[in-house]
């Protein structure tokens, strides 16, 4: 690195010279390694850390109540009920698996395409993926009527010589969902190693040495173990990028597969990807917003970064309008009057003043966005990205309670109320997600070490002429 | 007597204190302690273990007691309902003849309901009744059975039934009303009975009535009162003016072609409906009838009518005067009635043209007026004879009805009445309020009661005795066409149950009559009566149900003085309020007796798929006017008289009458029906017991939720139901696409080549042509495939358990609709949307066609209710299935699963019957026939709508009925396959009124 002769960033990025950097000036490897590992290894735990984990957990608490007494009572202790069969439960999953998305985006395919602004905020964009599927991944056991037979959805070999029915998008859930969690966690964990090891060598605690010591794998930072690194991360990403798309679009065909109106419709692989990215992008501005100014990371998510995101969340959102709008013209164009009758249902049926507020929280205010002034404000970020989460929650109720409420006979027609207890469950599970990531933030770097490390204007490396 | 000690068990009160459920092993016994020393318990201890009572008032005794107790008390939750037998149990060593576990028998007997006896088969699992069925071989149905028998089972096995003989509250022995009754009866023989009245239900019972006619011979100033709640005064009124004396009318609907009902639900409700229903069914598709109905609140008849009329109630009377002036019979003007004189004419031309084929019937709760003139119309009209036949009453002979319970209470207020014997009825719920019955009836010496239930009756006797199910006990009863059944108990009573007959014994006998059972009695009358030789043609009486050749003849009857000259004057209306207020009998709890039948109550009502509740049926506009809507509870008053009921908006109701049922505000009924409804008793008076004119309405402010299982009246365009007019077709003029969806309309080609289904391929056709939407199949099916009650919170859930429900719609304008029905099971479609989105193979379609639920595969994720675009399927999603009553347990059908929590469940086409069938025919080395099996919906319904079989073979009904051109399938453009189709319906509107009702619309 001393050796190589330094081209100015500035050049490269002359094309983009007015934004403002992804590391403000002046930091050295030196200081951007004491900066994000000072946060788990040095500093006093912040009072308010005390105060948002106590927060967190409770509703944690919560969350075990409700799963208890549902485990006690049966699923009856919801609202649910024939028509509208499914309600909570699914619409949580896919809104907890949706916020996922965007670490995934941001980890795999941002680096894929060489983005290196993504570097500051892809590993707590990762760990809320985590997190999210962990989240999500309650809702699909717990929903069903007798959630200690769920093993029977894998194939496993057993005496009743019985498959699981491979026809249905649940069982395809299964293997997307789990495959989603399991190659998240390693991407996530194997990005983490080199930093583990970082702390490793600077923890000042006998059991904080041994514990990241244990994790760090035995990693030395030779070139070797570079070398491996690089090629696993880069496998991962690979794999990982696919699952972007696909996760998403097989929990979409739990709807677009059944023939109910409202569910069945071929935009909807497409709509929900898109969707689910602009609800990540969403989560991580929510998070990432008051965490830089918190912890005084502005120096490493920069505006930039807010700015980047804030183009990605208003160009996904324009794939959802035209979702809305699709499904609205196709209600017409179909010339179906079960169609057509769902479409009049969500603009003025029981639940119209929902659809309504969708609309507003998802495809009004994020105009906003179009305007540089308030891309460059974080609170009116926060705030629209606090929009796009309700907006995108409301979407899967629309979908899935609107949909099942009225179907082809009027004769089924019904309301679905939900009750204390799915409130329960969806508030425990965001004290779930609130918790896990408390515990991230203070034990784990938040940002990765090694690779800002790489940003910085000592670490370019000039490319040897031919 | 203490008056206050008459008060028994209150076990909802018990129940409530016994929830340890929940709690911890140390509370569990502090407040078993505590509970011990309340006078609940000691009751609840009296009730259940007599024989243990003694322990618990002794202090020594008792410590162990209650440590025995707590095992049971902690497993039951306080409900345990049968006790261990204390002698040895010893197995068979030759099982009986027949008895093979598994295979059930049937045994013919008859549900006495107003006295009337509808004629059943009852299966029998192993000495255990579990499903009421219909006597095929019997006249007066055919095979069919309404609603109420078929919620016999449960009442039957009701844990909320009298178990014991009580007086005063304290348990005593038999022996102990056997001589407290010969010394009361000594004092009687002294007197000749001038202190003894016998209250009774109707009784159609030759041998019951003979056995009270011996009595009363001996006993001459002995009073016995037939009293009903259901009362047909004005009917036996109108004969006794018009004829002379009182005779039972008769109705021949296989003969009518123009048929008017005026106020009458002839088809659902009342004697001789199901052969009725049967009849009018078998004319209709043969397209030769046509039916009007005029009435004042929409019932299953108003509904199955070409033409109907909403008029107010107290105009019944005036459009029948209209229609017999028509005629030309001699009658005075009618009144307010002109804005309807084209349509009345338009009929009354319809009648005349139809000649003795046309038939004109009121209901009972009719004016004396009304009667008489549907008895001059019919005669003028020649049907006398031919449609409408007279019998003699099929009634013992005696005071009858609602009117004759004044002349008990003015015999009691008279004072020297010492003993009162109510037997099988409950004059202190629903004896009219004016008669202040329970008020009068302390000045009795000796009040002695006989019923199924404690009840509020039994609150206020001395004497309460058990009484005998039906299933549990021997008898006979007269069918509304005279023929006799017997009835044969299924089980031996469950607790100290008691017959009418054997009361009667006691009290007429000496100590050794007293032990006579009622089988000995009934037998005894029937070998005087039954030819010869008896042994014979009692057992072939008691095997086929009835008795040969017992139905009544019909008779020509001689009117008085010329035809319409007997009326009554006009009476005059109270004006005091706008309104009118019709009671009616309900069609789940009747008068009261069945509301703590649990398949009753989350019955949804015909009209309105109202469950649990009755309510305040209002037309749409009358609720405008007044500013209220479904549930808001209004106060309908006149003079002192009020009630609070919620209100419920009925499309189809006349716009200034209010129709409240009755049947419901039990005190005492039971833990089921607690709660349910409201009493219309405070404004229900011996004079008007049907019809109450000038009551204001006032709403309250106040609001109660009502769980509808149907909250949505319209069709919203869809082409659901679907009804065509007579003679269109022909005219290539075809209403609606009859006969397109079913087979490959639509254009629903599919890519893959059809499945083929070699064997048996089930199917069923649904004729709602034929339907008239009486819920008999709906209860069936739930007593046949062990389908539990959820309770009312559940129903307003949304999460009731029927499998096949009957969906009810409302079309044309709001006033006067036309009013629809649909029983929808599951549609079992080859391409079974359900069957491809259940991740673990739950639900699977079967070889011969059928969609199979799995329940022990089924994980519970509901996926399958999402997809089903008939949303018949039906999930657990509490433990629904009472697990715990040890009674209850002995009603489920052995050869269906009970179903636990989490777990979906839908109508299966009655599998475990096909599988009776295949084995059957297997043994037999032979092909299932047609018509072998008879799903549990098809076999109870009284019009034959439902016909089941095998499509593959083309001859069998149901392929036959599938091939009509009427034949389609519900939703077919989604190309689901339904196995299950329909028949559209045929209306056969009279042309000349079609401009008519079109200038009112």
């Amino acid at each position: 690195m001393a050796n190589g002769t330094q081209i100015p960033r500035d050049e490269r990025r002359s094309l983009s010279s007015h934004l403002p950097p992804v590391v403000q000036p002046g930091h050295t490897m030196a200081s951007v390694t004491d900066k994000i590992s000072s946060v788990v290894l040095t500093r006093q735990t912040p009072r308010a850390w005390f105060i948002g984990l106590a927060i967190s957990f409770s509703l944690t608490m919560l969350l075990l109540v409700a799963v208890t007494y549902l485990l006690a009572k049966g699923t009856g202790i919801w609202g649910v009920n024939i028509p509208v069969a499914w309600a909570f439960a699914i619409i949580n999953f896919v809104w907890w698996i949706g916020i996922g998305h965007a670490g995934t985006l941001i980890s795999a395919i941002l680096l894929l395409l060489r983005q290196e602004w993504r570097t500051s905020i892809n590993r707590f964009a990762e760990a809320m993926t985590l997190f999210a599927v962990a989240c999500a991944g309650l809702y699909p056991l717990l929903h069903m009527g007798r959630p200690w037979l769920a093993y029977w959805l894998f194939p496993y070999p057993n005496t009743m010589g019985m498959w699981p029915q491979f026809r249905s998008p649940l069982v395809w859930d299964v293997f997307a969902v789990s495959t989603y969690l399991l190659v998240s966690l390693l991407f996530w964990f194997i990005g983490l190693i080199p930093d583990l090891a970082t702390l490793r060598d600077r923890s000042p605690s006998r059991v904080g040495r041994f514990v990241y010591g244990l994790l760090a794998m035995g990693w030395r930072g030779s070139a070797r173990h570079w070398h491996r690194y690089e090629m696993a991360y880069l496998l991962l990403a690979g794999l990982s990028t696919p699952l972007v798309v696909s996760v998403h679009t097989i929990v979409s065909f739990d709807f677009a597969v059944a023939q109910l109106p409202g569910w069945h419709a071929t935009v909807f692989p497409p709509y929900f990807v898109a969707g689910a990215i602009y609800a990540g992008f969403a989560m991580v501005m929510i998070l990432a917003i008051p965490l830089r100014r918190f912890y005084g990371l502005q120096d490493f998510v920069t505006m930039r970064h807010l700015d980047n995101m804030a183009r990605i969340t208003l160009a996904t959102g324009m794939f959802v309008a035209y979702g809305y709008m699709m499904e609205t013209f196709m209600a017409w164009y179909s010339g179906s009057i079960f169609e057509s009758a769902l479409m009049t249902n969500r603009f003025s049926g029981p639940y119209a003043a929902w659809y309504w507020a969708l609309l507003v929280f998802n495809v009004l205010i994020p105009q906003a966005l179009w305007f540089t002034r308030v891309r460059s404000s974080t609170v009116a970020l926060f705030l629209i990205a606090v929009s796009v989460s309700i907006g995108m929650w409301l979407e899967r109720f629309i979908i899935v309670v609107v949909s099942l409420h009225r179907d082809f006979l009027p004769s089924s027609w019904g309301m679905y109320y939900p009750t204390f207890w799915d409130w329960a469950m969806y508030l425990g599970s965001i004290g779930l997600f609130f918790s896990l990531l408390f515990l991230f933030l203070r034990f784990l770097p938040m940002i990765s070490i090694f690779e800002m490390r790489t940003l910085l204007p000592g670490a370019e490396v000039k490319e040897e002429n031919p | 007597m203490n008056e206050t000690s008459v008060k028994t068990v209150d076990l909802e009160a018990l129940r409530r204190k016994l929830s340890l459920r929940s709690q911890g092993g140390s509370r569990y016994w502090r407040s078993l302690e505590e509970v011990a020393e309340t006078a609940e318990f000691r009751a609840f201890v009296e009730a259940e273990f007599p024989s243990q009572a003694r322990n618990l008032f002794d202090a020594v005794e008792r410590r162990q007691f209650l440590k025995l107790m707590g095992a049971s008390l902690a497993l039951a939750g306080a409900s345990a309902c049968t006790r261990q037998p204390e002698e040895k149990v010893f197995p068979y060593v030759a099982a009986p003849e027949n008895l093979v576990p598994g295979k059930p028998l049937f045994y013919a007997t008859a549900m006495p309901l107003g006295g009337v006896a509808a004629p059943l088969l009852v299966e029998s699992h192993l000495g255990r009744p579990t499903k009421i069925e219909g006597n095929t071989g019997h006249p007066a149905s055919g095979g069919a059975t309404d609603a109420f028998s078929q919620g016999a089972i449960l009442g039957l096995y009701d844990p909320d039934r009298s178990q014991t003989i009580r007086n005063a509250g304290n348990i005593r022995p038999w022996s102990a009303f056997v001589d407290e009754m010969a010394s009361a009866m000594g004092e009687q023989r002294r007197r000749r009975g001038a202190g003894l009245r016998l209250l009774t239900g109707t009784v159609t019972s030759p041998s019951l009535a003979h056995q009270i006619e011996l009595l009363l011979a001996e006993l001459p100033e002995a009073r016995w009162i037939q009293y009903e709640p259901i009362a047909r005064d004005a009917a036996r009124m109108a004969a006794r003016l018009g004829f002379g004396r009182e005779l039972e009318a008769r109705y021949r609907l296989d003969r009518a072609t123009t048929v008017l009902a005026l106020d009458a639900d002839f088809l659902a409700a009342g004697r001789g409906a199901l052969r009725y229903a049967r009849d009018f069914a078998a004319m209709r598709r043969k397209d030769e009838n046509r039916l009007y109905a005029v009435e004042p609140s929409p019932t299953n008849t108003g509904a199955a009518a070409d033409h109907r009329l909403p008029l107010d109630a107290h105009l019944i009377e005036e459009l029948a005067l209209a229609i017999a002036a028509e005629l030309g019979l001699p009658v005075r003007p009618p009144v307010d009635i002109d804005i309807h004189r084209p349509w009345i004419r338009e009929v009354a031309r319809d009648l005349q043209r139809g000649g003795r084929r046309s038939l004109v019937v009121t209901g009972e709760w009719q004016s004396v007026t009304t009667q008489l003139l549907v008895h001059a119309i019919n005669d003028r009209l020649g049907a006398i004879g031919h449609t409408v036949e007279f019998t003699e009453p099929i009634e013992a002979p005696g005071p009858s009805g609602l009117t004759v319970l004044r002349e008990l209470v003015e015999s009691i207020d008279a004072g020297g009445i010492d003993l009162l014997i109510v037997a099988g009825v409950n004059p202190v719920y629903d004896a009219p309020v004016d008669l202040r019955f329970a008020e009068h009836m302390q000045k009795v010496g000796t009040r002695v009661h006989l019923g199924l239930y404690d009840d509020e009756t039994a609150e206020q006797c001395h004497w309460h005795i058990p009484e005998a199910h039906f299933l549990e006990s021997w008898g006979d009863a007269r069918a509304y066409d005279g023929t006799v059944s017997i009835v044969q108990p299924l089980i031996a009573p469950l607790y100290e149950g008691k017959t009418l007959h054997e009361i009667i014994a006691a009290l007429a006998g000496d100590a050794a009559d007293a032990e006579t059972s009622g089988y000995e009695i009934v037998r005894a009358y029937w070998r005087e009566h039954l030819p010869e030789p008896f042994e014979q043609s009692w057992r072939r009486a008691v095997h086929d149900g009835m008795i040969a050749d017992s139905t009544l003849p019909a008779i020509t009857p001689n009117w008085l003085s010329p035809p319409g000259t007997q009326l009554p004057p006009r009476r005059e209306l109270d004006q005091t309020g706008n309104w009118h207020v019709v009671f009616r009998p309900d069609p789940s709890t009747y008068d009261g007796r069945f509301a703590n039948n649990g398949w009753l109550q989350e019955l949804p009502r015909p009209i309105t798929r109202l469950t649990w509740d009755n309510a305040v049926w209002m037309a749409p506009a009358a609720a405008e006017r007044i500013g209220v809507s479904s549930g808001d509870v209004v106060e309908l008053s006149r003079g002192e008289q009020r009630l609070h009921g919620p209100v419920w908006i009925v499309p189809g109701q006349a716009a200034n009458t209010l129709t409240v049922h009755l049947g419901y505000g039990r005190q005492r009924a039971g833990y089921v029906a607690a709660g349910a409804g409201f009493d219309a008793g405070p404004l229900r008076t011996s004079d008007e017991p049907w019809t109450l004119s000038g009551v204001a309405v006032q709403p309250t402010g106040e609001t109660r939720v009502l769980a509808c299982t149907q909250d949505h009246f319209s069709m919203e365009g869809r082409d659901l139901v679907r009804f065509e007019t007579r003679g269109a077709r022909g005219d290539g003029h075809e209403e609606h696409g009859g006969g397109h969806g079913a087979h490959g309309g639509h254009g629903n080609k599919s890519l893959f080549p059809p499945v083929p289904y070699d064997g048996y391929a089930w199917g069923m056709s649904i004729d709602l042509g034929s339907c008239i939407g009486c819920n008999a199949c709906v209860i069936s099916c739930q007593a046949e495939n062990n389908i539990p009650v959820v309770g009312k919170e559940q129903v307003e859930a949304g999460r009731e358990m029927h499998w096949l429900r009957i969906d009810r719609y409302f079309e044309g304008e709001l006033d006067a609709p036309q009013i629809v029905h649909q029983p929808v099971p599951c549609m079992h479609c080859e391409l079974a949307p359900c069957e491809i989105v259940c991740p673990v193979n739950a639900t699977v379609h079967s070889d011969e066609g059928l969609n199979d639920m799995v329940y022990n595969r089924c994980v519970g994720t509901r996926y399958c209710s999402n997809n089903c675009p008939y949303k018949v399927r039906r999930f657990n999603f509490l433990l629904y299935n009472d697990v715990q009553s040890d009674v209850l347990k002995m009603a489920a059908n052995p050869d269906v699963t009970v179903r636990s929590r989490g777990v979906m469940e839908k109508c299966t086409y009655c599998v475990q019957r096909i599988s009776h069938a295949r084995i059957t025919a297997k043994r037999e080395g032979r092909e299932i026939r047609d018509g072998e099996i008879v799903t549990a919906c098809q076999a109870v319904c009284p019009t034959e709508a439902i016909v089941f079989g095998d499509i593959n073979d083309p001859n069998s009904r149901v392929s036959r009925a599938k091939a009509s051109p009427r034949d389609y399938s519900l939703l077919a453009e989604l190309g689901t396959k339904p196995r299950t189709t329909y028949l559209a319906g045929v209306r056969n509107p009279n042309p000349a009124l079609a401009a008519i009702d079109k200038k009112h619309t």
